[in-house]
């Protein structure tokens, strides 16, 4: 472009024609439309991209608000004394629990004395607040015996309405009255706020606890179905590293060319794309119904997952492996060694990196699924508790996280949505930090060759 | 004797055959290890290789044999008259089984003696009573054809058992002598190894086939068992899907078409959403984005495509379907009536395809030779006509493929759908309305109580062969497409 400097002479001679003189410096119309073109379409491809950021916004602002509140909950600090006459007394009555509560109430009062508050309340408000106290402290007494007579500080969980109220779920205007809270209950929750018997504090039960009936979501934890997960992960572990690095050596090194290796190659690359709803229902058929292997076990569970994620690992396996230069397999043959010597004892260590690399990723993936478990009976069963045993943690029936989020999801208690939006935290951090290890793993180890 | 003991004892016979191989091949040279064939090892490890081997193989084909030589033969023992009314033989199997269950628990806990469980009658002992204050779970009333079915099935399960202890353990055994006798020092131990080695590699690269096998067996075998049950066509170009449970499902509808109706119409919206953002996002970072850019963008991006499906069920049930409702619900637009709908779930499921739709263009746009874009440059083309008028002409095939990728996905997915898209099957045009997918009614079919043999739940698995062979055909096809493609620049 060294005679741009001469375009005012130059660009007449050609334009003669036209009735305006064009300059290179000043832009004609179709110059204008293209640039206009150009600059629209780039911020298409902005705009695109910007969509694409806008929803992972969206997705991470509405898991973030909606699942914190899991991880808090509202209890009643209380401290009283039971004597052995009042314990004797309750246990002596038909409703037991019953006369525990009207201790309680009792305690409560005193305790409002002692704080100079002046609030009207009954025995059924304090319930509607508490949920059911009188069993908790029986249970805590029939255990300690030797604590009758002394002052105990009990942390009293509240009742979910109350737990909705302290978070914000509900609020004065949308509540209705109903048995479970009344609007003039609010009052009183107010004034407990003030003095300081009602606290909200870190929610331990929803992390270590196990999933409680529909009838009790303030109940409900995710601890059990982590047990499970883990469960599963050690089957998918222990199956699909093994299996996925011995197909993939062999495809890699040792397969000739011909129908048979195809046959494998052309299964694997379509099994990775299969549905997992369809290896829900090859577990549901060949673990389940043929085999009679025992329904929601983290057994089965594992062996879908593993059939699931063994693609995604021979593919990234046989990845590291071609990367690994063939000079190390030369070197290796040249001072001796066998073939199988060679991959077992130079190559497979050289690749080992990323393919634990691609494991972790698999495995990551497998974590989240939902689709398969579902119908191998991980969704109907309620984990109420933990397994007994490491044998048991295989066999006996339990729940998964992703699957213990879909069944709180699928609750018609809206309250179990929160626990829904808690679960996906705890998920989201194990993924992350699954991914966050493997791509240390990638960092620290990887050789560029 | 435990499976986990078996296994104990072959690893430990295992062992003491390494070590003893491995002396005796040492010793057979004299000590000297110049003169063996192989690494000592090498002969250890032969040893090894031929106990473990068989031993785990006749372990593996027993554990799966015998569950069904017992069954078969208990389940000779029970009469057709024990079978109820809207009951079928393998739910009273599945009672004999856990009667059995519940009396070796009882004896397990001291309860009651191994001969009460060998010999009780339940016309003469309360049995059901006795277990359940084992704190067994038990059906209401142990009928004496299942007690003596569910005895016998203990009895023929201890047998089995016994007797399979007695083989792994000699074929243990056998396969540590034949390891030993060989071990001398002219026998080529690292050449067996290897090709013993070789063949555990094989066998696991041929898991893909029968994992692939499987599915195809499982899916055709209930699927020509539905088709006995319901006429095929009626399930294929039937337009109502009403499954009813009363009367074994013998009354319901199942067709199929406004299944894959909802199916269709979701994936449409989806790709909708997920092609132009993902295409247009490829296109940018591929020719506009400097490095920096890109390298931001585009893992953000992909996180988008690790987030679990669950958690963008979740966000279309409690985020996005209420959204949609208060802008075109009753109070908007009213053309929404609840937040489960086509609309929500494609939104949803589209957002979650973006990163697959642009890695995949991403790559395929990259595979376009420098030297066509220098051309078109040359020629004057701004940027953008370069992308329009020649990259995305030249990517077309491999960006079709890719776009058939996304819509396989968007086919089998299943939470999503469970979660965002309702339970009804119907065949509206309306996009705001619910609508169910064949995923969906896999899943709803297949957990219910319906026993297995009814049809409606048998027709999950015609389902599920739809939605295989579907995929599968879209998969190949977009496979080939893009291997076309990659071979034309390579």
């Amino acid at each position: 472009m060294t005679d741009a400097t001469l375009s005012p002479d130059g660009a007449k001679a050609p334009e003669k024609t036209s009735a305006q003189p064009r300059s290179l410096y000043a832009t004609d119309e179709l110059t204008k439309k293209r640039n206009a073109s150009e600059k629209r379409f780039q911020a298409y491809g902005i705009a695109a991209i910007g969509a694409g950021l806008f929803f992972l916004v969206v997705l991470a602002y509405s898991i973030i608000s909606e699942g914190i509140p899991a991880f808090t909950r509202t209890v009643l600090t209380v401290e009283f004394t039971v004597t052995q006459e009042q314990f004797d007394d309750a246990e002596s009555q038909l409703f037991k629990t019953r006369a525990y509560e009207v201790v309680f109430t009792e305690a409560m009062s005193t305790q409002f004395q002692q704080k100079n508050i002046q609030v009207p309340f009954d025995v059924a408000a304090i319930e509607r607040i508490v949920g059911k106290p009188g069993s908790t402290i029986r249970e805590f007494y029939r255990a300690n015996p030797d604590q009758l007579g002394q002052p105990v500080a009990f942390e009293l969980a509240a009742s979910s309405r109350v737990d909705g109220y302290m978070n914000g779920r509900l609020t004065r205007d949308n509540i209705t009255d109903s048995r479970f809270l009344q609007k003039s209950d609010l009052d009183l929750v107010d004034v407990l706020v003030e003095s300081g018997i009602i606290q909200t504090v870190f929610n331990w039960p929803f992390i270590t606890g196990a999933d409680s009936g529909v009838d009790n979501p303030g109940g409900a934890g995710i601890g059990a179905s982590v047990v499970g997960s883990f469960f599963m992960m050690l089957v998918v572990l222990f199956l699909s590293l093994p299996i996925g690095v011995a197909a993939s050596i062999y495809l890699e090194e040792f397969a000739p060319q011909n129908k048979f290796t195809d046959l494998i190659e052309v299964n694997i690359s379509n099994l990775a794309a299969v549905p997992s709803i369809v290896f829900g229902i090859l577990g549901l058929a060949v673990f389940i119904q043929f085999m009679h292997l025992p329904q929601s076990a983290p057994i089965v569970g594992g062996l879908v997952l593993t059939l699931m994620t063994l693609p995604t690992i021979i593919i990234s396996t046989r990845a590291s492996l071609k990367a690994v230069p063939p000079s190390i397999r030369d070197a290796a043959l040249g001072v001796g060694a066998s073939k199988m010597q060679a991959v077992f004892h130079h190559v497979l260590p050289l690749a080992m990196p990323g393919i634990l690399t691609g494991t972790i990723i698999g495995l990551a993936q497998a974590l989240g699924e939902t689709a398969p478990l579902l119908l191998i009976g991980m969704v109907g069963f309620v984990a109420r508790g933990y397994p007994d045993g490491f044998v048991s943690g295989f066999m006996d029936p339990n729940s998964a996280m992703p699957a213990q989020i879909y069944t709180w999801a699928a609750r018609s208690d809206f309250a179990f949505y929160e626990k829904a939006w808690g679960g996906i935290i705890v998920l989201l951090i194990f993924l992350l930090s699954m991914n966050i290890l493997a791509i240390i793993l990638r960092r620290r180890f990887e050789r560029r060759w | 004797m435990p499976v986990v003991w078996l296994i104990l004892i072959v690893l430990a016979v295992a062992v003491v055959g390494y070590v003893l191989g491995r002396g005796r091949a040492l010793a057979s040279a004299g000590g000297e290890q110049i003169k063996l064939h192989s690494l000592p090892s090498y002969y250890g490890s032969n040893v090894a290789m031929k106990v473990v081997v068989p031993a785990f193989l006749i372990l593996v084909l027993w554990l799966l044999v015998q569950p069904l030589i017992v069954n078969n033969s208990v389940s000779g023992l029970i009469p057709d008259s024990e079978i109820a009314e809207g009951s079928s033989r393998g739910l009273v199997l599945a009672e004999v089984r856990r009667a059995a269950r519940g009396l070796d628990n009882a004896v397990a806990q001291g309860l009651i003696t191994e001969d009460f469980a060998r010999n009780a009658r339940a016309d003469f002992n309360d049995v059901t009573a006795r277990l359940k204050e084992a704190g067994q779970v038990v059906t209401s009333q142990i009928t004496q054809p299942i007690l003596r079915a569910a005895q016998e099935y203990r009895v023929l399960n201890a047998t089995g058992n016994f007797m399979m202890s007695i083989v792994v353990i000699l074929a243990a055994l056998a396969g540590a002598a034949w390891g030993l006798y060989e071990s001398r020092a002219d026998f080529r131990a690292r050449n067996t190894v290897e090709r013993g080695i070789k063949a555990l590699l094989i066998s696991a690269a041929s898991i893909a086939i029968l994992t692939t096998a499987g599915i195809v067996f499982s899916l055709v075998v209930n699927t020509v068992e539905f088709f006995r049950l319901y006429p095929a066509f009626d399930f294929f170009f039937g337009l109502t899907w009403s499954p009813t449970f009363s009367g074994r499902g013998g009354n319901s509808q199942l067709g199929i078409i406004p299944l894959l109706w909802g199916t269709f119409y979701i994936s449409f919206v989806a790709l909708a959403v997920a092609v132009p953002i993902g295409l247009f996002a490829a296109v940018y970072l591929s020719e506009y984005a400097g490095p920096k850019v890109r390298a931001v963008a585009k893992p953000l991006l992909e996180i988008l495509a690790g987030i679990p499906t669950i958690v963008y069920g979740l966000f279309a049930l409690l985020t996005v379907g209420p959204l949609l409702v208060s802008v075109f619900g009753p109070d908007g637009a009213g053309i929404m009536q609840s937040g489960t709908a086509v609309m929500t779930a494609g939104l949803v499921m589209g957002i979650m395809l973006i990163p697959f739709v642009s890695s995949l263009s991403d790559d395929i746009i990259n595979a376009v030779p420098q030297a066509m874009r220098d051309g078109s440059y040359g020629l004057g083309a701004t940027k953008s006509e370069t992308v329009k008028q020649v990259i995305l002409p030249a990517a077309l095939p491999g960006i079709v493929g890719a776009i058939l990728l996304a819509a396989s996905r968007a086919i089998g997915e299943t939470m999503i759908v469970v979660l965002g898209a309702g339970a009804a099957a119907r065949l509206s045009l309306n996009p705001f309305d619910a609508m169910t997918t064949v995923t969906a009614k896999i899943v709803s079919q297949l957990t219910g109580d319906a026993d297995f043999a009814s049809p409606v739940a048998l027709v999950a698995f015609a389902l599920g062969m739809t939605l295989f062979v579907v995929t599968l055909g879209l998969n190949i096809v977009a496979l080939y497409i893009v291997r076309k493609y990659r071979e034309q620049y390579d």
